[in-house]
């Protein structure tokens, strides 16, 4: 906590939880699916569903989804040009069970790749991501992040953590996530630094690793 | 004393030993944390006065309209009150109330503004700040230096309380931002460290155990105009210390008190707007008869 997070973050209003927040949980699937989603069906839960609208928030999450930072002017016109980038979306209110409760479910689609993210809103602009396609994760955007799908098996970290150690890459939490034992697993990595597309490519060339996706460092904007 | 770290007293303490205002202290505290440059820091804080000045001058020249249409261009309306002499202690007092007006309605129309300490809260500081500079003709530096003063003091109050409606109430979030003002005008008037804490005592201990009651849960009522209440607050309080008031308790005993009440207060007067006001009907619109303010 500094200064800046005092008189700060520079943001549009009017609900640093509802809206700001809104605004950082859009933009971390958009930077999760790699690309802006074709359609996106977003399932508002608790104080989202109930006092959202009021506060902007699907304007907020669909801001995030087009790209835009949370200090962006153009969050009150997102409804607009998500039409004109033929981004289809769909709002409903739903029920993620005992979750914090300015939550949201995202489910995105792009050339046939989907991906769902749920996430909350916890205060001040943070953001906690708790789960991706059914893996129960625990990722707040402050780190660039890379998440890694496999098949369970042993030795998978020890590959990932010998690629990152031997770039110098500094690991700031790395997390295994599995279904079931032996069955699909997501490996979450939070890193201090940027990795290079080097490093990234060296993830993907692993012996079965299915997908390596990468999220960058969210901007609070300002 | 107790100066523990991070408490107002261990800040002001430092400044007393180095014999410079508290706004040095916190400011290299940054530089310190950050690894970034004082100077650079300064440019960065330039930047937020700026997005701030935006929206004092946004709120004021256009009638803000809120998607609720609970805020409805309050800040254009005191502006022409101004403008037509309506002004009861002289424009000066009156443009405080506007400018506040004016950078809450903003945020709750979804314009763009500087979070200080909360969103909610955001029309205290620059309301306070920029119109006693314009006032008094303070230069753009000095403004820099009182608003590392007032983030500072928001630090403090971050680590003893809290600075958040859900949490403490709306002591927490308008009269934080109220006290992080005082002190920082305080500062900008040339006035001691000592004097500073006097103000953010005063300032604290004036909205102590006030709740958050957001109706329909939204940024607006009571919102917006407890950030004018919040500017005057701060105005008046800086004005008492200047004038050789002392407060009765260090700061840190009223920051640290006003956490211990906020913690106390029931969660109905925690943002969830299930009291207060927020548990009144709305009437319902005058032109239609039918939804809340549409007109
Ligand atoms: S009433 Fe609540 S939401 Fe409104 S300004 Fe105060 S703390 Fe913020």
């Amino acid at each position: 906590m500094g200064i800046f997070d005092i008189i700060g973050p520079v943001m549009v209003g009017p609900s640093s939880s509802h809206t700001a927040g809104a605004v950082r949980i859009g933009a971390f699937a958009r930077k999760l699916l790699g690309e802006e989603p074709a359609s996106a069906a977003i399932g508002l839960h608790g104080s989202f569903a109930a006092t959202g609208e009021g506060h902007g928030t699907p304007l907020a999450l669909l801001a995030g989804l087009l790209g835009m930072d949370p200090d962006d002017e153009g969050i009150p016109a997102a409804r607009e040009i998500a039409l004109e980038r033929g981004l289809a979306f769909r709002f409903e209110t739903v029920d993620l069970g005992e979750v914090h409760p300015n939550s949201v479910r995202l489910d995105l689609a792009q050339d046939g790749a989907e991906l769902t993210v749920s996430a909350s809103s916890v205060g001040g602009g943070r953001i906690r991501v708790f789960d991706i396609d059914g893996f129960q994760v625990d990722l707040d955007g402050v780190y660039p992040t890379v998440l890694l799908a496999y098949p369970d098996r042993a030795g998978a970290v020890a590959m990932v953590t010998t690629i990152l150690s031997n770039a110098g890459m500094n690991i700031a939490t790395i997390k295994a996530h599995r279904a079931s034992r032996g069955g699909q697993a997501l490996m979450s990595v939070e890193l201090d630094h940027t990795p290079t597309a080097g490093v990234l490519n060296a993830l993907r060339h692993l012996p079965h690793i299915d997908q390596v996706r990468f999220v960058p460092r969210l901007g609070f904007g300002g | 004393m107790a100066t523990t770290e991070g408490t107002l007293a261990s800040y002001r303490a430092e400044a007393e030993e180095r014999g410079v205002p508290l706004s040095r202290v916190f400011l290299d505290g940054e530089s310190r944390q950050s690894g970034k440059r004082p100077e650079v820091l300064e440019a960065l804080m330039l930047e937020r006065m700026n997005v701030m000045r935006q929206a004092v001058a946004r709120g004021l020249a256009h009638p803000q309209r809120s998607r609720s249409g609970l805020v409805r261009g309050d800040a254009a309306r005191m502006e022409a009150w101004i403008e037509g002499g309506g002004s009861l202690l002289g424009p000066a007092f009156s443009r405080l109330v506007a400018a506040a007006l004016s950078v809450a309605e903003v945020n709750a129309c979804m314009g763009r503004i500087v979070a200080s300490p909360t969103a909610g809260a955001c029309g205290v500081l620059p309301a306070a700040l920029f119109r006693v500079a314009a006032e008094k003709g303070c230069t753009d530096e000095a403004l820099v230096r009182a608003f590392f003063t007032a983030g500072g003091i928001g630090l403090c109050i971050e680590k003893l309380a809290s600075l958040s409606g859900a949490e403490g109430g709306c002591q927490a979030e308008v009269g934080s931002a109220s006290a992080m003002a005082a002190g920082a005008l305080v500062e900008l008037m040339g006035g001691t460290p000592a004097q500073v804490d006097h103000a953010v005592a005063f300032a604290l201990a004036n909205v102590m155990g006030l709740i958050c009651d957001p109706v329909k849960g939204l940024v607006e009522v009571p919102c917006v105009k407890r950030n004018a209440m919040g500017a005057v607050n701060a105005a008046a309080c800086a004005e008492m210390a200047l004038a050789g008031m002392e407060s009765v308790f260090p700061a840190d005993a009223v920051i640290e008190t006003m956490g211990k009440v906020g913690r106390r207060i029931p969660e109905e007067y925690r943002e969830t707007a299930r009291g207060g006001l927020a548990a009144l009907p709305v009437p319902a619109c005058e032109t239609c008869g039918q939804g809340n303010f549409c007109s």
